[in-house]
């Protein structure tokens, strides 16, 4: 078989497409959803939050954490008018059974709730020496525990402190933004928890998440913007002296 | 050809070199895990691993196809936005099975306190208080309905 010259041009670019596809790979098997739809990440609405710890009491249930451990954890900040760089910051245990009552005593109180931020540049994952830790594509930063050594580089690169070693299995682990219950259509157990539904989950592929509209307008920022980890939990009326 | 006269053992190292090189891709491909590389550097079937695990809290949707007669109170109420787990903890097993687990009934005197007792840090607007002042120790739904807490308890279910 002889091909002109204007046959291969014409062939080339439907040659490509198909290269494509094999590139690609065969699409996953689970019949409801497809990881490709979804882009996962979570918004923290700060002035809603009341400091109760249901999240991180439903977090431990739902995701058997360990005591001592936190998937995600709840900080009371206290910011004083002459010392608004280094407020006071108390998260006892996580802030599992809510926090000592306060009276009025010109503080500027408020809570931060805090977990694994789902960064979409990761410096956890881009330690790991094996190929433990990983982005899925539909954003979630996860741990395969049957390949994790237990090194722990990536608790050491993580710039905001979620991940730890877990004490009996000795591997890293960290929240999956419930990676069992968004995959079924299901919010996460800390929102799922939430009274005042300060926390949402949010699908930034999605177009009709609420979420696009209150990134509009609302002020909101990521923990630590100046790291460049590309952070998907946004929070809402976040306080400069946050870390 | 002086130059390969006595390059016998070169070859020798050289087949060590092939045989190892062989090995390696032999051993690869049995410890190697199928899907690893599927999506990127890491195994593919942990995404489905993960997916797999057992849920604990059943989500509001769950409660709310057979408690619809509690729905119709608490969703007119100031705690229609309070999914039925907040308070009654995860019952994925209730929802699986509701006649093999019943879930307890809560001791409110302590459970609406966790949100509602007086903070100077919890939010303004949010209603709080003093508990010890308000009810002396009282259960909360001696005259609130939880589900719809400005209704009082004889109001409704």
């Amino acid at each position: 078989m002889t091909m002109s010259r204007r046959h291969f041009l014409i062939l080339l670019p439907a040659a490509a497409v198909a290269w494509e596809s094999v590139l690609a790979g065969t699409p996953e098997q689970a019949p409801n959803y497809t990881m490709s739809e979804h882009w996962w990440g979570m918004l923290i609405d700060i002035p809603k939050c009341i400091g109760c710890g249901n999240c991180v009491r439903a977090c431990q249930e739902e995701n058997d954490v360990p005591d001592g451990h936190f998937r995600t954890w709840v900080e009371r900040y206290r910011r004083s008018d002459w010392h608004l760089e280094e407020p006071q910051v108390i998260s006892p245990d996580g802030g599992k059974e809510g926090f000592p009552s306060v009276n009025d005593d010109g503080g500027d109180y408020f809570f931060v709730p805090k977990m694994c931020n789902q960064c979409a540049d990761s410096p956890c994952t881009q330690v790991c020496p094996v190929g433990a830790t990983f982005i899925a594509p539909d954003g979630v930063v996860l741990v395969d525990q049957s390949y994790c050594l237990g090194c722990a580089y990536c608790v050491q690169a993580c710039p905001y402190g979620c991940r730890y070693i877990h004490p009996t299995k000795k591997v890293a682990d960290k929240c999956t933004l419930c990676y069992h219950r968004i995959t079924k259509g299901l919010t996460t157990a800390c929102c799922e928890a939430c009274p005042t539904g300060a926390r949402q989950l949010a699908d930034l592929k999605n177009p009709k998440d609420p979420i696009h509209e209150f990134l509009k307008t609302h002020s909101v920022d990521v923990l630590k913007p100046q790291m460049a980890t590309g952070a998907k939990v946004f929070y809402n009326d976040l306080d400069g002296s946050v870390r | 050809m002086s130059f390969f006269k006595d390059s016998g053992h070169l070859f020798r190292f050289a087949g060590i070199f092939v045989f190892l090189f062989l090995a390696f891709l032999v051993i690869r491909v049995f410890v190697v895990p199928k899907s690893f590389g599927e999506y990127g550097h890491y195994r593919g079937n942990a995404i489905k691993d993960m997916a797999a695990k057992p849920l604990h809290f059943a989500g509001h949707q769950a409660c709310e196809t057979c408690h619809t007669d509690v729905l119709d109170v608490k969703k007119t109420g100031k705690h229609a936005g309070v999914n039925c787990e907040a308070c009654h903890g995860p019952l994925a097993a209730h929802a699986a099975d509701p006649s093999a687990v019943v879930p307890a009934k809560l001791e409110t005197a302590s459970l609406c306190v966790r949100c509602h007792e007086y903070s100077a840090a919890r939010p303004k607007t949010f209603p709080q208080v003093v508990s010890a002042q308000h009810s002396s120790g009282m259960p909360c739904e001696t005259c609130h309905n939880p589900h719809n807490p400005l209704q009082t308890a004889g109001g409704a279910k």
